[in-house]
């Protein structure tokens, strides 16, 4: 099935210099900010439970060990701050199933950091800086805009994401030009597919342009592993950056209690049996971790991959890395 | 039944949607980080022709459309149908006009056209990309005149109307490129 040019990279060497000038500028960030460069397994025995987040699955059938490659290094790195390593980050090859497209490659590079101490906002404020340094001389960026998801929902389509039904998002989506969305219907179960395809599909790419764009408090039903803030509704200490309505960081105020973060690997792996997924070995050496005391601390994940994207003004994600999964 | 999971598409796969063989002109995958992901997918429908948008949550399954592509010799019509043959096997089937369609003025006896069979009926003939063709009807050639500036209609003995140079008379045979029309060169008989 291989085209005679398949040996070839599928970024060229001007893109490659650029990703090593990004890696030396985001290293000289975190260095002057006393934020330790760490690193931790890509293979582990446990795995994230995320109902949307598929692990690769590796068995050595010598030693007769089983194990995942990593999807982001979040539970081996909140492991370390409970450990007491104070604020870190890590570049790091992350590895996810059925991820393929023009922003998607199953293998890619993520940059991760913890602020011990930090919120949300806090944290935000810092990949802002980040985000600016590392695309400094490629792209002019104006002032930053932040929106609460509630807000931008309420604007850009004129619902209020906590009080919707099932069936106003359907028709919502009928209005946009998604007339069926085939898989999707009615059920409760499906609200926060609706939402995000809204978001995905209607809400970024009609994002301000050319400046940072950061949506923070989403739904509770989307914490993942962000802490729940109690109030009128209760919203996920979450946010996520996009810049030209592309998808670049996810961050969290991080939950600390153990008891609920195994309730929320339970709810997953339920979740996952009823849609007939694969059920996940639960992370315990993280649950003990929280059960001895994680720190205050918010931590964001960021793909630097997309980054070069947008520094390079890259189409694909093919044309940033040297081999494409399809040349690897 | 075949099927086809979401993960499995890609351009040129044949499907069946409303009842309809469909072949998959664009795959487009979108997921955010955190959360589902869809398929936005470009549709041609095989039976109409018309090109429509679908969006499927990913990791649907859809049922696989019976659909082959055969090259296959145009050998004559009557008035039912357009026959085709099957070089190796000799085999036979008729195309009725709906499947023809606009490839009806390209085509001549003998030609290789790509017959698309569903469920081992005709439901579309695509032309080889070239046809040589007669011309039956034009206004008189201007000898001499090959700069190529200008052009004039032409009528071929399939009923194709085409844009030929100045140069060319009634009897001569062209080339024509079936994809969008255009003379593309004399042929000497």
């Amino acid at each position: 099935m291989s085209e005679t040019s398949d040996w070839q990279p599928s970024a060229s060497f001007e893109v490659m210099q650029q990703r090593a000038r990004m890696l030396e500028k985001l290293r000289a960030f975190f260095s002057a900010r006393k934020v330790l460069e760490v690193e931790t397994p890509i293979f582990s025995h446990a795995a994230t439970t995320d109902l949307h987040i598929d692990s690769f699955q590796l068995n050595d059938p010598d030693m007769k060990w089983q194990g995942y490659l990593h999807t982001s290094p979040e539970f081996a790195m909140k492991r370390l701050l409970a450990a007491g390593s104070g604020s870190i980050y890590q570049v790091s090859k992350v590895f996810r199933r059925a991820e393929q497209g023009a922003r998607h490659n199953p293998e890619f590079t993520l940059l991760e950091w913890y602020r011990v101490g930090f919120d949300h906002h806090q944290l935000m404020q810092e990949v802002d800086e980040l985000v600016r340094t590392l695309l400094n001389k490629n792209v002019e960026l104006a002032e930053t805009q932040v929106f609460s998801y509630q807000t931008i929902f309420e604007q850009q389509l004129g619902i209020n994401p906590h009080t919707v039904t099932v069936e106003e998002l359907n028709a919502c989506a009928k209005q946009h030009g998604y007339p069926e969305v085939i898989g999707l219907g009615n059920n409760e179960s499906d609200k926060d597919s609706w939402l995000e395809l809204l978001m995905s599909q209607v809400i970024e790419p009609a994002l301000p342009k050319n400046c940072p764009v950061f949506i923070y408090d989403f739904p509770a039903s989307q914490a993942s592993l962000a802490r729940i803030r109690d109030g009128e509704f209760p919203v996920a200490e979450r946010f996520e950056l996009y810049i030209n309505g592309m998808e670049l960081a996810n961050g969290f105020h991080e939950l600390t209690d153990s008891n609920e973060q195994l309730q929320r690997f339970e709810k997953d792996n339920q979740q996952r049996q009823q849609q007939g997924k694969q059920q996940v070995v639960m992370d315990d050496n993280l649950l003990m971790a929280l059960d001895e005391g994680l720190p205050d601390c918010a931590g964001v994940a960021l793909g630097l991959d997309r980054l070069l994207m947008l520094a390079t003004g890259a189409e694909r994600i093919d044309d940033v890395l040297s081999f494409s999964f399809a040349r690897a | 039944m075949a099927s086809y999971s979401t993960n499995e598409f890609r351009s040129g796969l044949k499907l069946m949607l409303d009842g309809d063989p469909c072949s998959i002109i664009e795959n487009e995958f979108v997921k955010p980080g955190k959360g589902q992901a869809f398929n936005r997918v470009k549709i041609r429908n095989l039976i109409s022709g018309r090109v429509l948008e679908k969006t499927f949550k990913s990791g649907e399954s859809v049922e696989a459309a019976d659909v082959m592509d055969m090259e296959m010799q145009y050998l004559y019509n009557d008035s039912d149908a357009w026959y085709f043959m099957d070089p190796d096997t000799f085999e036979q089937v008729g195309a009725d006009e709906k499947a023809v369609g606009e490839t009806l003025k390209w085509l001549k006896e003998q030609d290789i056209c790509t017959v698309t069979l569903w469920n081992g009926v005709p439901i579309a003939v695509t032309p080889p990309n070239h046809v040589i063709l007669e011309v039956v009807e034009t206004d008189p050639g201007v000898r001499g005149d090959t700069s190529g500036g200008g052009g004039k209609p032409a009528t071929c003995d399939t009923g194709a109307v085409v844009r030929v140079p100045l140069f060319i008379d009634i009897g001569e045979m062209i080339k024509v490129d079936t994809r969008n029309g255009e003379y593309v060169a004399r042929v000497k008989n």
